[in-house]
């Protein structure tokens, strides 16, 4: 048997996809971490807390465009919240008591949304959605014809849509980060906390900025893998999934993020159905990803794109 | 005026090196352990024996074991279920495959030090990823543990999903059978988990005054400059994992055999590494007494929450209710504590001890 390329290239191309859609949730993890120092653990609770909100609106039969405003707003309060009631009052302390307390939240967060809503596994059916919103009410073809084939290659539209979501999303952040006033503090808040609040650049304010931007991030990556997996607690272990993404792309780094999620997505795929061959197991899924992101750290201990930590004693 | 150390004078080196320099510590120690050797036993039920002291106890070796890797040298895990699955499988496998004489406290030594040595493999990452990086190797322990038993029926003995304990693995040294005794029982079980709990403990303690501790904490607090002075960090490292694993895998094993006495992959998801970070954390990262602390919160408080609800409402609400009210009510409670007492009940119970000290005049 010679070498499927078809099939090969369909990995590829399946794996890349599947890679942008970690590196959706891995932004979130480094607009954070870029800007406090946290390794928010809450991100996977967050994306669940706003899919859940939208779904819950949209099945009360409120409309697309009411709902997804609706749902960024309840996020922008909430990270809000969240800065005023846990940022503030632990700015200083260190590192870990800092992720505890994410974790705290999303303990807090998961009883929360459930209690808000309910802990049923809702399925979300985005592509309807995006048809009736976005197309001719007359032929709703465009999403609900799930893959267009090119060259012999299947490829999901779902996927090519998120991917061109994920992109503008990139794009918008990171003109505001280079471009705008607003990205400009951000970065220097990131930089040095004490030396951005010397210049008079208010800490707590650029802090709810974050959460909140980190919400709206983890609507959109809510919502878009709500589609692959259904709104449930399985959404909290994407997150968990997104992990070696970040590391590998290094904590600080937006288009680390990105290269990370696309190496995590094609390496996975490839491992599962090759390395998994030839050990003649299967599943290897579930630690593969994490295997990847250990030899990389290896060789490169913060990270392909991280800033590089000088030790000085 | 309650508690307090004055009258305690140190004449010699050997005194000063006592675990329990204050006379007022020593006894109360050797009351409560005398208490819980003695008079438990006797006086709890079944229901208490097993559904409350017998956890806390494995949940309590486990959550020492992390003690020691995060908070006495700072090596950050996820992969603590990991490990307690590793031990508990192994302990199993050598109680079914090995001739008559084994026993359970050998197997579980046994079991522990195979896990500890796979704990220096997975920690192997630790000489060059520091901080939160290293979360991916030991979640990847995490992972790879439940992947390889799944994959690999042989370690569960082909059952479909768990398997029940055999009663004879319990019988230690013969003493079951010679003195016909049920050494099955839950009070059998619960003495045994004490001792292996109270001499891991005292082991702990021992370790963390000794040479070896102190490089932990040197490690913790600045590698390089632990370097610098000397300190084989790499061994230290190495041996911080071997002997953080190697409690966790026994923590495994009792969890299983005390405990639930069903073996089965299910048990050792990613949510338990999360609780029993939880009760490291809330107990205080760096104190052997804390781990105890923070399992008692931890494991007592959704029951504690649950039962209130019960009492309180008489079933007004139903549970999945009361359940996320427990949830949101935890998750603000562990924000609150880090915000008010990072260093979790341990600092807290310092704290304490220093009001009783100079009660009833503060000042």
């Amino acid at each position: 048997m010679g070498f499927d390329w078809v099939f090969f290239t369909e990995l590829i191309v399946g794996g890349l996809m599947s890679g942008v859609m970690y590196s959706l949730v891995a932004i979130g993890f480094v607009l954070i971490y870029k800007s406090s120092g946290i390794f928010n653990f809450a991100q996977g609770t967050m994306l669940l807390f706003a899919a859940l909100t939208f779904v819950k609106l949209t099945e009360g039969g409120v409309n697309f465009w009411v709902a997804l405003p609706v749902s960024m707003g309840t996020m922008v309060v909430f990270g809000i919240l969240v800065e005023r009631f846990m940022m503030r009052p632990l700015a200083n302390q260190s590192l870990l008591s800092l992720f505890m307390a994410t974790v705290g939240l999303a303990i807090l967060i998961e009883g929360l949304a459930q209690y808000m809503w309910d802990s049923a596994i809702h399925g979300l059916q985005l592509a309807d959605f995006l048809d009736l919103a976005l197309l001719d009410p007359v032929n709703m073809t465009i999403f609900v014809v799930d893959y267009i084939e090119w060259l012999d290659i299947l490829i999901s539209k779902f996927d090519v849509f998120a991917t061109i979501v994920a992109g503008t999303m990139i794009l918008i952040l990171a003109v505001f980060f280079q471009k705008t006033r607003t990205g400009m503090s951000l970065r220097a808040v990131s930089d040095d906390h004490l030396a951005a609040m010397a210049v008079g650049i208010p800490l707590s304010r650029v802090w709810a900025l974050v959460w909140a931007v980190t919400g709206i991030i983890a609507l959109i990556a809510g919502l878009l893998w709500a589609e692959r997996v259904s709104v449930s607690f399985t959404l909290v272990e994407a997150v968990l999934k997104a992990l070696p993404v970040i590391l590998i792309g290094g904590l600080t780094s937006i288009p680390g993020a990105i290269v990370g999620g696309l190496i995590i997505g094609v390496g996975e795929k490839l491992g599962e159905i090759y390395l998994g061959d030839l050990i003649g197991v299967q599943g290897i899924e579930t630690w593969f990803s994490y295997f990847i992101a250990l030899v990389f750290l290896l060789f490169r201990p913060s990270g392909l794109f991280g800033l590089k930590t000088i030790e000085r004693v | 005026m309650i508690y307090r150390e004055t009258g305690t004078f140190i004449t010699s080196y050997l005194e000063d090196r006592k675990l329990f320099p204050i006379p007022f510590d020593k006894w109360a120690m050797a009351v409560f352990m005398l208490f819980m050797i003695f008079v438990v036993p006797f006086i709890a039920s079944d229901y208490w024996l097993a559904a409350h002291l017998i956890p806390i106890l494995a949940y309590g070796t486990a959550a020492l074991g992390l003690n020691l890797l995060t908070g006495m040298t700072g090596q950050l895990s996820l992969g603590t279920a990991g490990f307690m699955c590793f031990g508990a499988f192994f302990t199993f496998n050598i109680m079914l495959r090995s001739p008559e004489w084994m026993n359970l406290p050998l197997a579980m030594v046994l079991a522990g030090s195979v896990t500890g040595v796979i704990g220096i493999i997975f920690g192997l990452p630790s000489i060059r990823i520091k901080g939160f990086y290293l979360l991916v190797s030991t979640l990847a322990a995490q992972y790879f543990a439940l992947w390889f038993f799944r994959s690999y029926p042989y370690f569960l003995n082909y059952a479909t999903a768990t398997v029940t304990l055999p009663d004879h693995h319990f019988d230690l040294f013969g003493i079951g059978e010679t003195f016909d005794v049920d050494m099955a029982s839950f009070e059998a079980k619960y003495l045994m988990s004490l001792g292996i709990v109270t001499a891991l403990a005292l082991f702990a303690k021992n370790l963390m005054r000794s040479a070896t501790g102190r490089n932990f904490m040197a490690v913790r607090d600045m590698d390089i400059a632990a370097s610098v002075i000397g300190i084989p960090v790499i061994r230290t490292k190495m041996l911080a994992f071997f002997v953080s694993c190697f409690y966790c895998g026994v923590g495994g094993a009792l969890f299983c055999y005390a405990y639930l006495q069903v073996l089965g992959i299910r048990t050792f998801e990613m949510n338990r590494s999360f609780e029993i970070l939880f009760m490291a954390i809330i107990g205080g990262l760096g104190s052997i007494a804390g781990s105890f602390y923070g399992t008692v919160l931890v494991y007592e408080f959704p029951i504690l929450f649950s039962w209130a609800g019960d009492y309180l409402f008489k079933g007004a609400f139903d549970t999945a209710v009361v359940d996320n009210v427990a949830k949101i009510t935890y998750g603000i409670l562990i924000i609150a504590l880090l915000i008010r007492e990072p260093g979790g009940l341990a600092a807290l119970w310092a704290t304490a001890k220093q009001k009783l000290r100079t009660w009833p005049f503060p000042h």
